[in-house]
């Protein structure tokens, strides 16, 4: 990462807002507001798993958490601003939780996997069963499998009749992005980021060092809900509807696969991962002629063998290659993948 | 800027989706667009792809005859692959920039009210044509599927009358399982029986062990299981398995929605009870020139089952419709189906109930015998009593929920 | 007193499935380390095997334990030569490659046999426990089970070539200095865990309705058993197995089957916790 902190933020301002008005003028806004959705919830989980090192196979967790508590906090009270900093503390505080059971437990790689694995899934049961009349927070009926419909949606701050939808909908959601890309890069250029970093490079040495490791994970694991929170509610008042299916494996597994197919280790990787693959996801629903599942696969697999560092990292090296002097950074990222690899293994 | 921003958006965003799209063949207005949002791929694709054969088989019925107010239809389809998000998405997609004059889709509850307000703020016909929980009141939408209270109402007197008054209620966990065991609960009181035990299973339960253990400790005479999907089909497979099948009565209000006793041998599935609209079995020169239809169309007739019969029957209701209405206007086309508008499908006479904008429909008692239906019984023109209970669009047009109808 | 003896019965069975569900997954993670995803799909496609070679007019169990593992077998001898061959080493990228092999195989078999739910019927009648009826076909499964573990561990216990698998799995180097290639030896143990995979899926075929994505149900509890089972394998495997299957069918007979599912979930993080590198990471070190 080369620059400073402030002509990075000017970077991102600038693409951002060549993109926020170049975009449009190709897909609508509908479509560009999940994809931009998708983008924040792949930036949450290339967060703690790509700078962090934190295994986590349960992100959709903090999504589903974040999209409930925003719905079952919009029927409660009518408006939109406290349940949107409620769907972004309660999946933190959450996180924050868990990562205290998990890290103070010395858990370690794999482990973490399926711990965050089993949280998710048991949320996504005990959601699922909750179809009887018994289920009820305050005035929202929880609903089980059919999810629940109809909630207040985003709203001028004070003003609970002012609706945001559709094209402002998506500014907002594409300055939240840009925010939260900024947030992110900030994050990783202060002290605590570097030493995320380290962490992931090597626990030992960095405990060795004196810092309080698992305090430190706890905390990015639950920046990294936080995110993933407000990414749910923002996707609530896209869908106007919540079901458990944001709890579900396959919802896991798309998030991983979209970091897996834009890189890991970078802050633009899991983002246009997750976009792309979200519009072909949603190109590959207007045909019939081959099932969409499959090909799904074929990408997935494809990517791991062929591009294991990810797509956005390989564009970049094979720009340096072709146009610049070969920078040092570019291939000591490219080792540091590798060792990650083994260092898990 | 001269160049109004907006219109140009407007403009490249429809090229753009034409060029995406292979099945809009032409962009002008000069055919009438049914949009289709139904999952083809995916988890529930048993229910969604003869529902797909079958809209196409309505549509190219149409056509054939002359297409309707002298225009062709179009299908504008879209798969789902069995995710809720995508309704959201593709249910925008429709009806902003396909701009289709009615969508007739949604197979879960869920994918109906993930789409439903979409359709209402603008103002697209929507047709949910499947078996469902009830309570739907919404003028812009119509539902031609059993409900509850039309199966169970003509399912559980005969099923006790055959086996005894305990009763045992195996349903599946989510809204459609608890109503329903509810309205069963209600009938098996009203008939002079007794609920001695219900329990609730999560769509992926697949082992019931020991819920057939359970179910014998409580020794009821009769066992109604309104069991959803492929993992619950396991209870009726564990059930012969363990021997229950002559100990126990055994009926159900979904199993076979989707062709599912044909999967269960004869063993397994004979003498189970269930209650319906349609029966491939059923002998009526309707019925048979459909599935001679079907067949010359798709080669056999064997996937069709009571969903795809139900969507036909939907989109043929439309057509009627908008043949008596004369336009493609929302409020005329409403007003036609409000009309007391009936046709004969291939399960029997269909008509709109105004009220509810719910069926009026023939329920047929029905045993499962050698992977059929036997039809045993025809309740003729059964009405939706328990969305009649809570809802009236002609005295209150304008409401828009959902009730979970008291008992 | 009936009632206690099937509940016994249920819990034997519930303990057996489990091991006949993770031991295909725990030969592979126990020996190369290597996480197999798609061992659910493995297991479908056991199902479906088995379905096909039935209705082809073939024995059921010849079906069931012959040809479905056979087939399932070189799927995976397939899978591990073009794929997984390149990953060795590397856990996280093998979990998503196969994860994408999952998502591939889900959409083949969607494709070849469509999305209908098939099966077939349980080919061992109704057994009488007092008042009671239960499933004969769970004490089929209960046999395979303990037939399975006894097998694996005379395998690697007493044959030779058990030996040189153990072995190669400790220090691949040393054995290939010896003379034994690693390559032939990882090939040789993936093809055997995909075979186990594709037994299990064709033992629980006749009590569960198929549909392509039925591997997904599997995928999960496996793993959790295997990772909490801890490193050695065959300990491992029965003594997780145990804790899970007791735990999840008494809360299902207490409370429900649902409730069962969340028991056994909520053990796994509990016993994680408490032993962070799995059971047998605390007790039975060594062992196998």
């Amino acid at each position: 990462m080369q620059g400073s902190m402030s002509k990075d933020v000017m970077t991102t301002l600038v693409v951002s807002a060549a993109l926020i008005w170049a975009l449009p003028l190709m897909v609508s806004t509908y479509t560009l507001t999940i994809l931009i959705i998708y983008g924040m919830l792949g930036l949450s989980l290339g967060l703690i798993w790509g700078f962090g090192g934190i295994i986590c196979f349960g992100q959709a967790a903090y999504f589903g958490l974040g999209a409930y508590t925003y719905a079952i906090a919009a029927i409660n009270f009518g408006e939109s601003t406290i349940p949107m900093l409620l769907a972004v503390i309660v999946p933190a505080i959450f996180a924050a939780l868990l990562g205290l059971m998990m890290f103070y437990g010395r858990l370690t790689d794999v482990y973490l996997g399926v711990i965050t694995l089993v949280v998710m899934l048991i949320l996504f049961k005990f959601i699922n069963s909750t179809a009887g009349p018994q289920y009820v927070i305050g005035n929202a009926r929880l609903g089980g499998y059919n999810g629940i419909p109809g909630f207040q949606t985003l709203n001028v701050p004070g003003d609970p009749s002012a609706y945001i939808w559709g094209d402002a909908y998506f500014y907002v959601c594409a300055v939240m992005l840009a925010l939260v890309f900024i947030l992110v890069s900030a994050l990783l250029r202060s002290s605590f980021g570097r030493i995320a970093v380290g962490i992931r490079e090597n626990e030992t040495r960095m405990s060795l060092m004196g810092y309080d490791i698992r305090a430190r994970k706890t905390i990015l694991f639950s920046i990294g809900a936080a995110i993933a929170g407000l990414a749910g509610a923002l996707f609530a008042n896209w869908s106007e509807i919540v079901t458990p299916s944001l709890f579900s494996l396959r919802q896991s597994a798309e998030i991983i696969i979209w970091c897996i197919v834009g890189g890991f280790s970078n802050r633009v990787g899991p983002i246009f991962g997750a976009a792309g693959l979200a519009y072909i996801k949603i190109l590959l629903g207007q045909q019939s002629m081959v099932d969409n599942t499959l090909i799904m696969g074929i990408i997935l697999v494809v990517f791991v063998l062929f591009l294991p560092k990810g797509l956005v990292p390989a564009v970049a090296e094979l720009w340096n290659i072709s146009f610049g002097r070969r920078k040092r950074g570019a291939s000591r990222s490219g080792r540091r993948v590798r060792n990650r690899g083994k260092a898990n293994g | 800027m001269s160049l109004n921003r907006r219109t140009f958006l407007k403009g490249t965003a429809a090229t753009a989706g034409a060029a995406i799209l292979p099945n809009i063949l032409s962009a002008a207005g000069d055919t009438i667009k049914l949009g289709s949002v139904l999952d083809t791929s995916g988890g529930f694709d048993a229910y969604g792809k003869p529902m797909e054969m079958a809209l196409r088989l309505a549509v190219s019925e149409i056509n054939e005859a002359g297409g309707l107010l002298g225009k062709q239809v179009e299908v504008v389809a879209y798969d789902t692959q069995s995710d809720m998000a995508l309704y959201s998405q593709y249910g925008q997609q429709l009806t902003r920039e396909d701009k289709v004059d009615v969508v007739h889709g949604g197979i879960l509850s869920a994918s109906r009210e993930a789409i439903r307000q979409t359709m209402r703020k603008t103002n697209t016909p929507f047709f949910y044509n499947v078996l469902y929980e009830g309570g739907v009141c919404d003028r812009n939408i119509f539902i031609n599927g059993v409900t509850p209270a039309q199966q169970a109402a003509a399912l559980v007197p005969y099923a006790m009358e055959k086996t005894g008054k305990k009763v045992y209620i195996l349903a599946a966990d989510y809204n459609y399982g608890q109503i329903t065991a509810r309205w069963i609960q209600k009938f098996v009181e009203e008939n002079g029986g007794e609920v001695v035990g219900v329990d609730f299973f999560a769509l992926d339960v697949s082992d019931f062990g020991s819920t057939i253990a359970k179910v014998q400790t409580a020794a009821p005479d009769l066992v109604i299981a309104p069991l959803v999907g492929g993992a619950h089909l396991s209870f009726f497979r564990q059930w012969a398995a363990a021997g229950m099948k002559d100990r126990i009565g055994l009926a159900s209000t979904t199993m076979g929605v989707g062709n599912e006793h044909k999967v269960l041998t004869a063993e397994e599935g004979n003498g189970i009870m269930v209650a319906y609209n349609y029966s491939q079995e059923l002998d009526t020169p309707a019925n048979n020139a459909f599935k001679e239809s079907w067949s010359a169309a798709y080669g056999d007739s064997s996937a069709i089952h009571e969903l795809a019969v139900s969507h036909y029957q939907g989109i043929k209701t439309w057509a009627a419709a908008v043949a008596l209405a004369g336009s493609m206007d929302r409020d005329a086309l409403i007003n036609a189906m409000e009309s007391g508008l009936s046709i004969e499908g291939p399960a029997g006479n269909l008509s709109v109930d105004p009220q509810t904008h719910h069926a009026v429909l023939d329920v047929h008692l029905m045993e499962i015998e050698n992977q059929g239906m036997r039809v045993i019984e025809t309740l003729p023109q059964q009405q939706p009593i328990d969305t009649q209970s809570v809802c009236d669009l002609q005295a209150n047009p304008d409401d828009n929920t959902q009730y979970e109808i008291e008992i | 007193m009936d009632l206690s003896a099937v509940i016994f019965i249920e819990i034997l069975y519930a303990v057996a499935s489990l091991i006949m569900i993770s031991a295909g997954l725990a030969v592979v993670f126990g020996m190369m380390k290597v996480i197999n995803l798609a061992h659910g799909e493995f297991m479908m496609m056991g199902g479906y095997t088995t379905i096909t070679a039935v209705n082809l007019g073939v024995n059921v169990f010849v079906a069931m334990l012959i040809i479905a593992p056979l087939i399932v077998g070189l799927i995976g001898l397939v899978v591990e030569r073009l794929v997984i061959r390149h990953l060795y080493g590397r856990l996280i990228d093998t979990m998503l490659a196969t994860w994408g092999l999952s998502l591939f195989f889900i959409g083949i078999v969607t494709m070849i046999f469509g999305n209908t739910t098939t099966g077939i019927s349980t080919p061992i009648p109704g057994f009488t426990v007092g008042n009671y009826q239960i499933n004969g076909y769970n004490f089929f499964i209960i046999l395979v089970a303990i037939a399975l573990v006894i097998l694996l561990y005379a395998v690697l216990k007493g044959t030779r070539a058990g030996l040189i698998a153990r072995g190669t799995m400790q220090r691949p180097d040393m054995a290939a200095s010896l003379g034994y290639s690693p390559d032939r030896i990882y090939m040789a143990t993936f093809f055997c865990g995909s075979a186990l995979s594709g037994l299990a899926g064709a033992v629980l075929a006749p009590l569960v309705g198929l549909v392509p994505t039925s591997g997904a149900a599997y995928i999960a509890k496996a793993f959790i058993t295997v990772i909490a089972g801890g490193p050695s394998l065959i300990a491992g495997l029965v003594s997780s197995s145990t804790v899970f299957g007791i735990i999840s069918q008494t809360f299902s007979f207490a409370v429900s089957p649902v409730m069962g599912e969340v028991a056994l979930l909520v053990a796994a993080v509990v016993l994680l916790r408490l032993l962070p590198q799995g059971v047998t990471g605390k007790f039975f070190k060594g062992k196998l």
